[in-house]
């Protein structure tokens, strides 16, 4: 066995507005090239303007992982050529980042661990080709081009494929929760690649790195560091004499390994200087004061502790919930003083996780979701009602009274309603009432049903179980 | 009054034997000057030449390139914007040297123009096409762009007056870059008061461009003390293989200095020989990065290829001339690993000590005066296949392209074969109100520059 290092660069698209140089949308999901101006594409004469939101969210992201933000950074240009890139450079920050150092907490063996940053810096995304099968062509989509993003480098200190992932999902949930990116890897908003080597257990001479790109998903994440542990390892083992060589290498999802991009001695050569268009950037202490404003002072790891200690949660819930910053402060509102907040959280991870997964936001408040809890735990409404109820809300937004009303959902205790009700579905089912009688307690459960699909699930349960009893009793 | 049809059909017939246009605004053009003449701002009607590299909406922006032929701006530079409140038109867009590199305006794709006082002669670069076109009467006045003396070369050579701005006090946005930290935007006109005028509206901050943070500029009023001004001149600069006449022009004007009352005196400061070499190392090196997006793949000249790389490198190959290969590919090789520590950052240090001479320099003077060009212009094709040769021409110009700060050439005497000879004066960085307050002041004493014997 092999100690195993880790490193990670993650690019995370930040939440602003427009875009890192012009006054472009960030919108995700536009029809291609409709986000675009002529300073987004590049076009000749055009000159960069930095936006202040997101130099303010890179600040913002330096004080939630505790690091230092340098008074004075600069712009840089990262020149190549690409049918994606514009200006055939990229704007990044090269040796001043905004900030330096830095940490995120994980868990090792039951005690909090740092995994240290290297830097945060910020850069403009390319934008996006795409390469229709069976075609001679390919298509360029420069929406994307001058998305804001910071890039955050840890050091090597992630020692396993499940560190990497847990240490990805507190980033996300950090970010997420400062309201400095929604971390959609599924949208591109989070991408990640990883430095991996691995060396001799006890000694302190590094292996031979490699690093992996285009890692989209952290199931990908674990699996393609899976797989380049066992690469490498076997060729350590067996590779009789072939080495690890330092190299890119491309994580293939489809094939479900890694294939080589470029060695180090074809390396590209990215000519980095100041980019002379874009004087330094100068934060007054203010500046970093307002960017800090509202900042979350709780870690990931602090806030799922708290979540099973305050909501008596046990660590599977607690880390669903604190995972996203939406679910997380909806529990916190929802949660405090709630006499059940276990029943709280269940409700909010089985039918709201369905919902909201599937969409956009969580679109119920705090207030209603305790309403709607209310209704059931009182009788008023039977726990699948609720589910109908909740789903109207979800969509249209109305109050859950109107809601009921509209639905017909309203709790039927009326007695003389439900008892010729019954007596007419007892009747129609002789079959079901003598299985009853010789003992069968499912064939109950069948009439119940049948009472419930008549009222559309609105009966009052307790009410047309006793019902339903004495209309039985009736038949000899 | 003339029609906008007569209007044109003149500069047409006088462009025919000089070159000076590479296209005009036929379509918009009596739109545009009914607006201008409408207009109540101070250039109310001026009508004006713009360098082909300064973008005017819907009007080509060909750099002069054959990468750029069919290439039309779809927006207006902040220059352009300002000057079109301010009444001014656009006649059309001016020749130059391809992509503003090079000395003589030889460097075009597309042609040739010529130096209106002889046509033999080369009108200068890279703003030869603005300054022979003003020159010539054609138009009021031009935009020119300097990079290392693209205005104030050209302007000496035909004999009108050109600014190079403080680098920062006129916007870049709408410019191509060439070279993005030289980079400026200056006018060139046939008088000190119209430079002036014009420099008024296209000066200021501009939120499009970032390193745009200089000050407006308010017109100043002629000086009429000079026992006050502080005048220095490079010691043994006669020795640094200027042509005679250009140095007994050169004598005269300091000669008018002292006689107006002005302390003038030489100073300690070696024009530096490498001052050329690290002007080429630097604005090679943005150059390199800033024409890397002429690839075919949005805009411009398409070449054909099986792969991406192939057809970029066939829109290069068909679309870049000469001169500009060289300068990409030199900068390219300054800014490569290995070769940026030895050349590229060294050239950077270098700038930062000149910088801060000319800092120490203009505490102890209001102006530096020196010619603006060694010789004036050469015959066309002399330096065709001699690039040194032409870019030592720069060597007066390129000390305040360098450090940023502003400098004017005047028309101020004509050699034995009638070729116009200019001077330049040069201020401490944004002091552009002491050089024109000085020469409306000389102009009150001895004559308008241009016009006098």
């Amino acid at each position: 066995m092999y100690d195993i290092v880790i490193g990670l660069e993650i690019h995370v698209e930040m939440k602003t507005q427009t875009k890192l140089f012009c006054g472009c949308s960030t919108k995700f999901g536009a029809a291609p090239n409709t986000q675009v101006c002529p300073i987004c594409l590049g076009l000749p004469g055009t000159l960069p303007q930095v936006n202040k939101e997101a130099v303010s969210l890179a600040i913002r992201a330096g004080g939630v992982f505790g690091s230092k933000i340098q008074p004075i950074s600069q712009f840089s240009r990262k020149n190549y050529m690409y049918p994606d890139l514009p200006k055939a450079y990229q704007i990044t920050q090269y040796q001043e980042p905004i900030c330096t150092d830095g940490g995120i907490e994980i868990m090792r063996d039951g005690q909090r661990v740092m995994i240290h940053l290297e830097r945060i810096h910020m850069e403009e995304d390319p934008g996006k080709l795409m390469h229709p099968e069976y075609e001679h062509f390919s298509l360029a989509d420069y929406n994307r081009s001058g998305i804001p993003l910071i890039e955050i480098v840890t050091k090597p200190d992630l020692q396993s494929p499940e560190e990497a992932v847990e240490f990805l999902k507190a980033l996300r949930a950090q970010l997420d929760f400062a309201g400095i990116s929604d971390c959609r890897m599924d949208q591109g908003s989070m991408r990640c690649d990883a430095n991996i080597s691995l060396k001799e257990p006890g000694t302190e001479v590094l292996g031979t790195r490699v690093e992996i790109k285009n890692i989209n998903s952290f199931r990908e994440v674990q699996k393609a560091l899976e797989k380049e542990v066992k690469r490498q390892s076997d060729l350590l083992r067996f590779g009789e004499g072939d080495k690890i060589v330092q190299e890119t290498r491309k994580w293939d999802a489809g094939k479900g390994r890694t294939i080589p991009m470029r060695s180090k001695e074809d390396a590209e050569d990215y000519r980095f200087f100041d980019d002379p268009d874009l004087p330094v950037i100068q934060l007054t202490q203010e500046q970093i004061d307002a960017a800090w404003v509202d900042l979350p002072t709780e870690t990931a790891i602090q806030r799922r502790e708290r979540f099973q200690k305050c909501y008596s949660l046990n660590l599977d819930e607690a880390t669903k919930l604190t995972e996203d910053a939406v679910l997380a402060r909806l529990m916190d509102q929802a949660g405090q003083g709630h006499s059940d907040p276990r029943k709280l959280a269940t409700w909010i991870l089985t039918e709201g996780l369905r919902l909201y997964r599937s969409g956009e936001g969580f679109r119920v408040d705090a207030s209603t979701l305790l309403a709607l809890i209310e209704k059931i735990e009182s009788g008023e409404l039977s726990h699948s009602a609720a589910k109908q109820v909740f789903e109207v809300l979800w969509e249209k937004g109305a109050t859950i009274d109107e809601t009921i009303a509209d639905l017909g959902l309203k709790q039927n205790s009326d007695q003389n309603e439900l008892t010729a009700l019954i007596a007419k579905i007892v009747g129609e089912n002789p079959k079901a009432v003598e299985e009853i009688k010789s003992g069968n307690g499912k064939a109950f459960g069948f009439l119940m049903g049948a009472v419930m699909k008549a009222t559309r699930g609105a009966a009052n349960p307790k009410i047309a179980k006793s019902l339903i009893e004495a209309e039985i009793d009736k038949v000899n | 009054m003339e029609t906008i049809e007569q209007v044109f059909s003149e500069i047409k017939k006088k462009d025919e034997a000089i070159g000076a246009f590479l296209s005009f605004d036929m379509k918009d053009g009596e739109k545009q000057r009914e607006e201008a003449e409408s207009s109540k701002g101070s250039l109310a009607g001026i009508s004006m030449g713009i360098k082909d590299n300064i973008a005017v909406k819907g009007q080509p922006l060909t750099c002069a390139s054959k990468m750029l032929k069919t290439h039309r701006a779809s927006y207006d530079a902040t220059a352009i914007e300002r000057l079109r409140k301010a009444g001014a038109w656009f006649v059309g867009k001016t020749n130059m040297d391809e992509f503003a590199m090079g000395g003589s305006t030889e460097n075009s794709a597309f042609q040739q123009t010529k130096n209106p006082v002889n046509h033999d002669y080369v009108p200068g670069g890279s703003s030869g096409g603005s300054a022979a076109a003003v020159a010539a009467g054609m138009v009021s006045a031009a935009l020119g762009t300097d990079t290392g003396g693209s205005i104030r070369q050209p302007a000496a050579y035909c004999g009108i007056v050109g600014l190079k701005p403080t680098y920062g006090r006129v916007s870049r946005y709408g410019l191509v870059a060439f070279g993005s930290s030289f980079d400026q935007i200056g006018p060139m006109t046939q008088t000190v008061e119209e430079c002036e005028q014009l420099f008024s509206v296209i000066a200021g901050a501009d939120e499009k461009d970032p390193t745009c943070t200089g000050e407006g500029y308010q017109i100043q009023k002629e000086r009429s003390d000079f026992t006050t001004l502080r005048v220095g001149l490079v010691r043994g600069i006669e020795k640094m293989g200027i042509e005679e006449s250009v140095l007994a022009a050169y004598r005269d004007l300091v000669q008018e200095f002292q006689e107006a009352g002005a302390l003038v005196e030489e100073v300690e400061f070696a024009l530096p020989s490498e001052a050329v070499s690290v002007y080429y190392v630097l604005t090679s090196a943005e150059a390199s990065s800033n024409l890397g997006r002429f690839d075919g793949i949005r805009y411009g000249l398409k070449g054909r290829g099986s792969s991406v790389e192939e057809e970029m490198r066939a829109s290069r190959s068909q679309g870049f001339g000469l001169e500009v290969k060289r300068r990409v590919l030199f900068g390219t090789h300054v800014l490569s690993a290995g070769y940026q520590d030895q050349v590229y950052k060294k050239a950077h240090l270098y700038r930062a000590t000149l910088k801060k001479r000319m800092e120490v320099l203009f505490q102890s003077y209001d102006l530096f005066l020196m010619p603006t060009t060694p010789t004036p212009a050469f015959r066309l094709g002399d330096h065709s296949d001699d690039p040194m040769g032409m870019y030592l021409e720069d060597a007066f110009t390129v000390p305040a392209s360098l450090t940023g700060i502003p400098a004017l050439s005047i028309p101020y005497a004509k050699s034995e074969k009638g070729l116009p000879i200019g001077m330049q004066i040069m201020a401490a960085h944004g002091q552009e109100e002491m050089i024109f307050e000085v020469l409306k002041g000389l102009e009150a004493k001895n004559g308008i520059f241009g016009r006098r014997g």
